[in-house]
C-alpha cells in the first residue's frame, strides 16, 4: 500500500493512500467532530459536521468522505469552521424535541455531548417540527424518530453488517424519515445493532425504559451466556437489576450483538429462579430447605451408591453453560471425590 | 419536372396538445380525397416532425414545394382542407394563415446546432436521420479515427457540459478514458427536472438518433461498452421515440457488437426515472440506476473514477451528446466559432413566462439577454414593464432588468448570481412578487430534498418558513438577516449542488430586489398585489353600483350592504381571496 | 475453529456446510457478510435454504445426511482439474495417493444422485473452493449430528488438506461452537476419556501426572458419555446421577427413553438456575447463580479464554456454581478449597501447557486464545502455523453411508433439527424472555409449499408429526426455505420438543446422536377450534 504524506493543523503525518481524511486525523490523535460517520461502516457524508479545510479547494470538504492526497495541507478548526458546525448543530436541534431531561439516551447521546460541546440551544432557527403519532410495536427496539437526526448509521448497520435491509430512507425534503417498507412495524433479526450505532435516543432498547441512565449505574465487562461466539458484552445494572446490555466498539466483536445478547437478559430476574434448595419428599413434592441439609443429604447418597455399587454406578453431566472453573472442578470432583470418568457435557447436543 | 410537395406538421408534446394528430390525418384524407397525389404524381407526403420551437403557434405546419417553404401558424383540422385546396391544387397560399413578422424575428438570431433536425425530420424514421448525414459522424470515428483524437476534437470544440455545471465535455472523456477499469459506463443524464426547462425532452422527441449517436462516439472515446439513458418516465413520448430509435440503431448494427464493423461493442439500455428531482445529480442519478434510493454521494471520488457499480462512468446531459454528431462533422473549428471566449457554441433555452413568444430557442453563447427577450421572444405578453429574468431554474438566479444587456453565457451569468443552467429562462413581469419567487423556487428544493444531509433538509425549510412568514406579512426586522445567514450556511455547507445552489434564488432576490423583501416585512405590502395575506380589499362607495355580486361572491361573509346602497367589506372577517375584487364589473372593489 | 472469527474478514471463499450461521452465530455471519461486502464468495450446502444463502455464490440444497458423498466429489473435481495444492500435498500429507483413488468413483454424476445437487453446481464450488488459497469452512451441528458425524468432519478436513488451506490466515476448518463455553467445557475435560487438555485418562504417565496434582488415586478406566450413562441409566447399570446445568430431558434424544432412564435413578440431583424439565426429575435440586452473577472464564469457539464477571448478586440464597461443587466436596470428605476462581483457573493452567501462560491478570481486554504456552505468548489466533502436531496430516478415506433411518412408506419426511435466532437451545433462558417470547414463543414445524398442498395444510395448521419413538402437535410454518419431503422443527420448545421424535442412533466414535435425520409422518391433528364451533 502506498503511503501519502500530508499536513493536518501544521502536524506533518504520513499514512496510506486508501484513507480518509476523517481517518488519518483519528489515527493520529486528531478529533474532528461528526454524527453520521461509524467506524465500521462506509461513509455517509450527511451530517456535514466533519467538514474541515483544504488549501487551494474553494469550499469545506467532509473529511469522512474525502480520500487523502500528498501534498494536502489541512486545517480542522477555524472560527469559520466552527461557525458551520455550529449552524448545522442549530438546524438539527431546531428539529429535534430536546427533551434530554426524560430522554433514556442523556449522558451517551453524541448529539447532546455536541450541543453541549458547542454551546448550542437550537434557538436562533427555531420552526416546525417533525412529529409522529404512530409508535412501532416491535417488542424489542423503541424508535423514536422524532429524535431522528437521519445519519443513516441504522440504514447501513442494517445494510452493510448485518444484511438485512429492513429499513432505509423514505419521503424527501423535511419529510425525509427512516422507515420500514409500507411503514410497518419494525419485523427484522432485532440484532439491535441500529440501537448500538444511533447517536442519539431515537432508537433504544424497549426494555430499557425508565431503568436508569447513569446515576448509580455499574457497568460490568463480561461474556455473553449464549452462543459459542463469546461476544464481549457489558452488563448495565442498577440496585442488583441488569437494566440494559451494549457492546463496546472496540471489543473483538465491534461492539455487535444479536438479539439474545442484547435483549435476552430478563430471564435473570425471572420469578421461576431457584432460590433455595430443594428436596423431593415422598408425596413427590419438592420441599424448601437449608443448603446444610440439601448437601449432606446429596452427598450421603453419593457415599451409598459408591459403597453399594462402586464410583462407575455414578455419573455426572456437566454444563457447556458453566465456566472453565467450574467445570474443572466439577470433573476434578466426580474423578478425584467420587472416582469415576463417567463424567459428560452436552457438546453433542 | 414536378417539384416534391413535403407536409411537416409540428407533433411535439405543444403540437400534440394543440391538435396535430388530427391535422396529420385530415391531410392524410384530404390528400387522398383531391386526388392530389395524382397532381404531385405521388410525391406528395405529410410528415409528423419533432418540436418547431415557437409552441405558442402551434400547430404549426409548413409546406415546401421545391426550395420554397410556406410556414402556417395555427392550424386546427379543419383548415386543412382549405390549404389542400388553395395551396396544394390551386397553387395560392392562404395568406391570412401564414406566420407573421414574429415568426421571422423568433428564428432571426437564433443558431441550431442541437436544434437542427428537430421539426425537420421524422424522428420516428432512422432514415430520415440518415438522410441529414446521421452516424456519418460516429462511422467516421470509429473507422477512421483513435479515441484520443476524438477527444482532441471535442476538447478543441470548446463543448462545455449543458447540464448546467459547464464542466468541459472533451476534458470528462479524457478522464474517463485515462480512468483504470476493465468496464466503464457512459450515461445520458436525461433526467430534466427544472420547472419551465423541457430541451432535452424536446430534443429526444424531435431528434432520438443524434443523441444515441453522441453516446457511441462518447463511449468509443472513454472506452465504454454499456451506457444507459436516464429518463424521466413523465416523457413517455421521449421514452417511445427513444426506444424506436434504439431498436432501429440496432437492426442497423450502429448499437451491439462490432459496431460499423469496427471492433468496437456498445449498447444502451433506457432506465426510468421515478421523478426524484435530485436524480438529475449525477452521483444521485448513479446510486438510483443501481437501485438504492437517489441520494448524491459525496464527491470525490468522481464518477470518472468510481461511478456506477463502482466503475468509471462519463455522465453528460443530453443537450451535450446532442452537440457531439455536428462537432465531427463540421469540425471543432465550426463549432468553436460560435460563442464566446470561454462559452464555445450554442445552448438551448426554453423561454418562458411572461414572453410573447414562449418556446424552446437555440442561440449562440454570448448573446444578451435583451437579444433573447425583446427579440426572439418579442417582448413581456402583457405590456406591463419587465422586471426580471429567472435563468437556471430552482439553482439559479433572478437577474433584473438594469442588467438585460448582459452577456449569456457560463461566467457572465455566474458574475451576477445565476446560472446558465440547464437552461430554463422564465421571464417575470411587474405583475410577479419576487418574494414569490424566491418562495416558489424554495419550496420546490425543499420538497425536492433528498433528505441526506442536514444543511439541504432542515436548512432549506427554515428558510422556506421565512418566506412563507414574510409572504404572509409576519415577517420580522431580523427576516432577512436570518434569510442571510441560513443562505450562506446552506450554500456552504450543503452535501451536492441541489442543496449548495438552493439558496440562488433567495440570494439573487434578496441583492436586487431587496426593498420588495422590506416593504412586505416593514410595510407589510406586496408590491406586486401578489401574496395574498398582504392585501387589504376595500369598496369604493362612490362607484359602487350595489350590484351584490361581491355579496355573493365572498365565501367568508365579509361583504355587507342593501340593494341601491353601496356595499362594505369587514376587514375583520375578509380571508383576502380576492373573490370580490374578480367579480366586480365596475372596478369598484380596490385592492392594495 | 483453527481461524479465529475477525480473520473471517479477509477470506475470498466461504465455505458454509451443515451451519444456519445467520440465525445460530449471528456476530460471525456478520463477519462473513463483511467479507462478503469486499468480495468474499461465499457457497452454502444445506438442506435448508439457510439465512445465509441470500449473500451466497452458490447454493447447495443437498439432501439430509449426504455430506460425505457431496465433500468426497467435491475433492475429486478438484483432483480432477488440478486444483490441488502439490507442494502441501508433498511436504505436509500423508496418505494422498490412496484418498484419490477412493474418491474416484465419486463423480459429479453420482454425487448429483446421492446428493440432489446438480452436477454443475458441485463442479463450481469445487472449482470456487479449491480455486482459492483463502478459503475457509464453517460448518456446525449440521455435519457433526449424524450417525457417519465423525466421518464427514474428516470428510471436510480432506478437502482442507487437499487444497493447503489451513495453517495460513484466511483459511482453515472451523466449527462453530453452540453454547457460549462448549469449547471450555471440553478443554476442561468433562469427557469420559480424557484429563483436563485432552489428556488421555489411560495413558499412565497422564493418570500418574494428575494423581500426583489431585492427591487422590484415580480410574485409568474412561467412562460414559452422556448418551450411554442415559442408556446405562435405563438400564439400571448406573445408579446415581449429578446434573450441573444441563437439561437432557429436551436436548437429548428419544425424550420418553430419556424420561424413562431418569426415572431409573436410584438418586438424581440437580443444580441449574430454573426448575427445568429435569430438574423436576430430581430428588434434590440445587439453585445455582447464572452467567451474569459470577466470576470465572469462558472460552469461546475460536479458543478465546475470556473473563466473565459479576454484574448482579444471586437471587435468594442460590450459589455459584463453584460454590455448590467446593461445598459438596466437602460433605463428601474429600475437601477442594479455593478461595477464588483465580486459584482454579491457575490449578488447571498449571496442568495444560496450552494454557501455560495465561493469567487473570492477562485475560483482560479481548482475552487470549490458546495455545498461549509462556507468559511472554500472545496466543494463538489460528492453528497449525508451524506445521501439525502429528507431524505429517494424513488423509483419510471416507465411505459414504446412508442415516440410520431413512424414509418409508409409513414415515415418508426426512425430520431435520435446529435452532432458530430468537430461542437458544432448550429454552430454559431464552423463553423466560418476555420480548422473545412474544415474538417467537410458539413452536412451529417448517413444511415446503408443495408437501403443505398435497396434504392440505396451511400456514398456521396445526399437524401431528410422528416417529418411531412419538408425536408431536404443532403448527405448519409454510416455507419454500426447506425441500420437499424434508421437515424442520426448532429444538426449543418444550411442548412441541423435537426430541420426542428424533433417533438416538449415535456416531461409533464421538457418540453423537443423529439430531439432523430421522424419518416422520404427518397428519392433520383435530382442531380445537373446530371442535368448539361443532364443526
Amino acid at each position: 500500500m502506498a503511503m501519502v504524506s500530508l499536513t493536518i493543523n501544521g502536524k506533518k503525518i504520513t499514512v496510506p493512500d486508501d484513507l480518509t481524511i476523517l481517518e488519518a486525523a483519528n489515527r493520529h490523535g486528531i478529533a474532528i467532530p461528526n454524527l453520521c460517520k461509524h467506524p465500521q461502516l462506509t461513509p455517509f457524508g450527511g451530517c456535514r459536521l466533519c467538514v474541515v479545510e483544504i488549501k487551494g479547494v474553494p469550499r469545506p470538504v467532509a473529511s469522512c468522505t474525502t480520500p487523502v492526497n500528498e501534498g494536502m495541507e489541512i486545517t480542522t478548526v477555524t472560527e469559520q469552521l466552527e461557525q458551520h458546525r455550529k449552524f448545522v448543530l442549530e438546524l438539527i436541534l431546531s428539529d429535534h424535541p430536546n427533551d434530554c431531561m426524560t430522554c433514556e439516551s442523556t449522558g451517551s447521546c453524541q448529539l447532546q455531548e455536541l450541543a453541549y460541546t458547542y454551546g448550542v440551544k437550537g434557538q436562533e432557527y427555531a420552526g416546525e417540527r417533525r412529529t409522529y403519532a404512530k409508535k412501532d410495536g416491535n417488542p424489542f427496539i423503541e424508535r423514536d424518530l422524532e429524535k431522528c437526526i437521519l445519519c443513516g448509521r441504522c440504514v447501513k448497520v442494517c445494510q452493510e453488517i448485518q444484511g438485512v435491509e429492513a429499513i432505509d430512507f423514505g419521503y424527501r425534503g423535511f419529510k425525509s424519515k427512516i422507515t420500514t417498507a409500507y411503514e410497518d412495524d419494525l419485523n427484522c433479526e432485532f440484532c439491535g445493532q441500529c440501537v448500538h450505532v444511533c447517536p442519539t435516543g431515537a432508537l433504544t432498547g424497549k426494555l430499557w425504559k425508565r431503568k436508569g441512565r447513569y446515576e448509580g449505574v455499574k457497568e460490568t465487562d463480561t461474556v455473553c451466556p449464549y452462543c459459542g461466539t463469546g461476544c464481549n458484552i457489558t452488563v448495565h445494572s442498577k440496585n442488583n437489576e441488569i437494566i440494559r446490555i451494549t457492546s463496546r466498539p472496540w471489543t473483538w466483536n465491534e461492539g455487535f450483538l444479536c438479539v439474545k445478547g442484547r435483549f435476552g437478559y430478563p430471564f435473570v430476574s425471572s420469578p421461576d429462579r431457584l432460590t433455595k434448595p430443594l428436596i423431593k419428599r415422598k408425596s413427590g413434592e419438592f420441599e424448601e430447605t437449608t443448603w446444610t441439609a440439601a448437601l449432606e443429604y446429596t452427598a450421603s447418597w453419593f457415599r451409598k451408591i459408591r459403597e453399594e455399587h462402586g464410583p462407575d454406578a455414578l455419573g455426572g453431566l456437566s454444563s457447556a453453560r458453566c465456566t472453565n472453573e467450574e467445570n474443572y472442578l466439577f470433573q476434578k470432583f466426580m474423578r478425584a471425590g467420587i472416582g469415576t470418568n463417567n463424567v459428560d457435557h452436552c457438546a453433542r447436543l | 419536372m414536378a417539384s416534391e410537395t413535403l407536409i411537416r406538421v409540428c407533433m411535439g408534446p405543444a403540437g400534440i396538445a394543440a391538435g396535430g394528430k388530427q391535422v396529420i390525418e385530415a391531410f392524410h384524407a384530404a390528400l387522398v380525397d383531391a386526388g392530389v397525389s395524382a397532381q404531385v404524381r405521388e410525391r406528395c407526403s405529410s410528415h409528423q416532425v419533432g418540436c418547431m420551437g415557437l409552441c405558442a403557434r402551434d400547430v404549426l405546419v409548413e409546406v415546401h414545394q421545391g426550395d420554397v417553404k410556406t410556414v402556417y401558424q395555427y392550424i386546427k383540422p379543419d383548415m386543412v382542407q382549405r390549404i389542400v385546396d388553395e395551396h396544394l391544387v390551386a397553387g395560392k397560399p392562404i395568406t391570412e394563415w401564414l406566420v407573421d413578422e414574429v415568426y421571422a424575428s423568433f428564428y432571426r438570431k437564433q443558431i441550431k446546432v442541437v436544434l437542427a433536425d428537430c421539426g425537420r425530420i421524422d424522428p420516428e424514421d432512422i432514415d430520415a436521420y440518415e438522410a441529414v448525414k446521421g452516424y456519418e459522424a460516429a462511422r467516421e470515428c470509429l473507422t477512421n479515427r483513435r479515441p484520443e483524437e476524438v477527444i482532441e476534437e471535442v476538447k478543441m470544440s470548446g463543448l462545455r457540459g449543458r447540464g448546467g455545471a459547464g464542466f468541459p465535455t472533451g476534458l470528462k472523456w479524457e478522464l474517463g478514458r485515462k480512468s483504470r477499469g476493465d468496464d466503464k459506463y457512459i450515461i445520458c443524464n436525461a433526467d430534466e427536472g427544472d420547472p419551465g426547462a423541457f430541451m432535452d425532452r424536446a430534443v429526444i422527441e424531435g431528434s432520438p438518433h443524434a443523441v444515441i449517436e453522441g453516446m457511441i462516439i462518447g463511449a468509443f472515446s472513454m472506452g465504454a461498452r454499456n451506457g444507459y439513458v436516464y429518463i424521466r418516465a413523465e416523457y413517455p413520448l421521449a421514452v417511445e421515440r427513444l426506444k424506436k430509435a434504439l431498436d432501429q440503431a440496432r437492426t442497423r448494427g450502429y448499437l451491439g457488437k462490432g459496431i460499423f464493423g469496427s471492433a468496437f461493442d456498445f449498447d444502451i439500455k433506457i432506465k426510468l426515472g421515478a421523478g426524484a428531482f435530485v436524480c438529475g445529480e449525477e452521483t444521485a442519478l448513479i446510486a438510483s440506476i443501481e437501485g438504492m434510493r437517489g441520494m448524491p454521494r459525496p464527491k470525490p471520488p468522481f464518477p470518472v473514477n468510481r461511478g456506477l457499480w463502482q466503475k468509471p462512468t462519463v455522465i453528460n446531459n443530453v443537450e451535450t451528446f446532442a452537440n457531439i454528431p455536428a462537432i465531427i462533422r463540421n469540425g471543432c473549428g465550426w463549432y468553436a466559432g460560435f460563442g464566446t471566449d470561454k462559452s464555445k457554441g450554442t445552448k438551448v433555452f426554453a423561454l418562458t413566462g411572461k414572453i410573447k413568444n414562449p418556446g424552446l430557442i437555440e442561440v449562440p453563447m454570448g448573446i444578451t439577454l435583451r437579444e433573447i427577450i425583446e427579440e426572439i421572444g418579442g417582448g413581456i405578453e402583457s405590456g406591463r414593464p419587465f422586471k426580471a429574468v429567472q435563468t437556471g431554474g430552482p439553482s439559479g438566479g433572478c437577474i433584473p432588468a438594469s442588467m438585460l444587456d448582459i452577456a449569456v453565457d457560463y461566467e457572465s451569468l455566474a458574475k451576477v448570481g445565476s446560472i446558465v443552467g440547464s437552461g430554463g429562462m422564465i421571464v417575470l413581469d411587474a405583475d410577479d412578487c419576487m418574494v414569490n419567487v424566491a418562495k416558489y423556487f424554495v419550496q420546490f428544493t425543499q420538497s425536492e430534498s433528498c433528505g441526506k444531509c442536514v444543511p439541504c433538509r432542515v436548512g432549506t425549510k427554515r428558510v422556506l418558513e421565512t418566506l412563507e412568514r414574510i409572504t404572509t406579512g409576519k415577517g420580522k426586522e431580523d427576516d432577512i438577516e436570518r434569510l442571510e445567514k441560513l443562505a450562506g450556511g446552506i450554500k456552504a455547507m450543503s452535501l451536492c449542488g441541489l442543496g449548495q445552489t438552493a439558496p440562488n434564488p433567495v440570494l439573487s432576490t434578496l441583492k436586487y430586489f431587496r426593498d420588495e423583501y422590506e416593504a412586505h416585512i416593514r410595510d407589510k405590502k406586496c408590491p406586486a398585489k401578489v401574496c395574498k395575506g398582504l392585501l387589504t380589499y376595500s369598496i369604493d362607495e362612490a362607484t359602487c353600483k350595489a350590484c351584490g355580486a361581491c355579496l355573493r361572491a365572498c365565501p367568508s361573509g365579509a361583504v355587507s350592504g342593501e340593494k341601491k346602497k353601496p356595499h362594505r367589506i369587514d376587514a375583520a372577517k375578509c380571508v383576502r381571496c380576492g373573490a370580490c375584487f374578480e367579480v366586480c364589473k365596475f372596478g369598484s372593489v380596490n385592492r392594495e | 475453529m483453527t481461524n479465529s472469527i475477525a480473520d473471517i474478514e479477509g477470506m475470498e471463499v466461504i465455505f458454509i456446510i451443515g451451519s444456519n450461521t445467520k440465525e445460530t452465530h449471528p456476530v460471525i455471519a456478520n463477519r462473513m457478510i463483511k467479507a462478503y461486502r469486499k468480495g468474499a464468495k461465499i457457497i452454502v450446502a444445506d438442506p435448508r435454504a439457510v439465512p445465509m444463502v441470500k449473500f451466497s455464490e452458490l447454493y447447495l440444497p443437498m439432501r439430509p445426511g449426504t455430506d460425505i458423498a457431496l465433500l468426497n466429489g467435491m475433492g475429486q473435481v478438484i483432483v480432477q482439474e488440478g486444483l490441488q495444492n502439490d507442494e502441501f500435498i508433498r511436504d505436509k500429507t500423508e496418505g494422498f495417493d490412496a484418498w484419490k483413488d477412493s474418491v474416484r468413483d465419486f463423480t459429479p454424476e453420482r454425487v448429483s444422485k446421492l446428493t440432489g445437487v446438480p452436477k454443475d453446481d458441485i463442479i463450481r464450488a469445487a472449482r470456487l473452493y479449491g480455486g482459492s488459497r483463502k478459503a475457509g469452512i464453517f460448518y456446525t451441528m449440521g455435519i457433526t449430528q449424524h450417525t457417519c458425524g465423525t466421518d464427514n468432519v474428516k470428510a471436510i478436513a480432506n478437502l482442507a488438506t487437499l487444497t493447503g488451506n489451513i495453517g495460513r490466515p484466511h483459511t482453515g476448518v472451523n466449527p462453530l461452537r453452540g453454547q457460549n463455553n462448549v469449547q471450555g467445557a471440553s478443554d476442561m475435560a468433562c469427557a469420559p476419556n480424557v484429563y483436563p487438555g485432552y489428556q488421555r485418562v489411560d495413558l499412565p504417565e497422564v493418570q500418574q501426572k494428575f494423581e500426583q496434582a489431585w492427591g487422590k488415586k484415580l480410574s485409568p478406566k474412561p467412562g460414559l458419555t452422556t448418551t450411554e450413562m442415559i442408556h446405562a441409566a435405563h438400564d439400571k447399570r448406573l445408579k446415581g446421577l449429578y446434573i450441573m446445568g444441563e437439561n437432557p430431558v429436551l436436548t437429548d434424544p428419544n425424550q420418553h427413553h430419556t424420561i424413562e432412564a431418569l426415572k431409573n435413578l436410584e438418586f438424581l440431583v440437580v443444580q441449574d438456575i430454573f426448575l427445568t424439565e429435569t430438574a423436576k426429575l430430581a430428588q434434590v435440586v440445587l439453585p445455582a447463580a447464572c452467567s451474569y452473577e459470577k466470576e470465572g472464564t469462558y472460552t469461546n469457539t475460536e479458543r478465546r479464554v475470556q473473563r466473565v464477571r459479576r454484574a448482579v448478586n444471586a437471587p435468594g440464597e442460590a450459589w455459584d456454581d463453584l460454590s455448590i461443587i467446593i461445598a459438596l466436596s466437602r460433605h463428601l470428605g474429600y475437601p477442594m478449597e479455593y478461595r477464588s476462581p483465580e486459584l482454579v483457573f491457575n490449578e488447571f493452567a498449571g496442568l495444560w501447557p496450552a494454557l501455560g501462560g495465561m493469567t487473570y491478570d492477562r485475560l483482560k481486554g479481548r482475552g487470549l486464545a490458546w495455545p498461549c504456552p509462556t507468559p511472554e505468548h500472545h496466543g494463538t489466533e489460528y492453528l497449525y502455523k508451524d506445521g501439525f502436531p502429528k507431524g505429517k496430516v494424513p488423509f483419510v478415506q471416507i465411505a459414504f453411508k446412508e442415516p440410520a433411518e431413512v424414509t418409508s412408506d409409513d414415515y415418508p419426511f426426512i425430520l431435520t433439527t435446529g435452532r432458530n435466532l430468537y430461542q437458544y437451545h432448550s429454552g430454559s433462558m431464552s423463553r423466560r424472555v418476555p420480548p422473545i417470547e412474544k415474538h417467537a414463543g410458539r413452536a412451529y414445524v417448517e413444511m415446503n409449499r408443495s408437501d403443505a398442498e398435497r396434504l392440505s395444510v396451511a400456514d398456521g395448521d396445526r399437524v401431528i408429526v410422528s416417529s418411531r419413538r412419538g408425536e408431536v402437535t404443532i403448527a405448519v410454518r409454510v416455507t419454500n426455505q426447506v425441500s420437499a419431503g424434508t421437515l424442520f422443527i426448532p429444538m426449543h420448545y418444550a411442548e412441541a420438543a423435537a426430541n420426542v421424535l428424533t433417533n438416538d442412533a449415535l456416531d461409533p466414535t464421538v457418540k453423537i446422536p443423529e439430531f439432523k435425520v430421522c424419518a416422520v409422518q404427518v397428519t392433520s391433528a383435530p382442531k380445537a377450534a373446530s371442535l368448539a364451533t361443532g364443526g
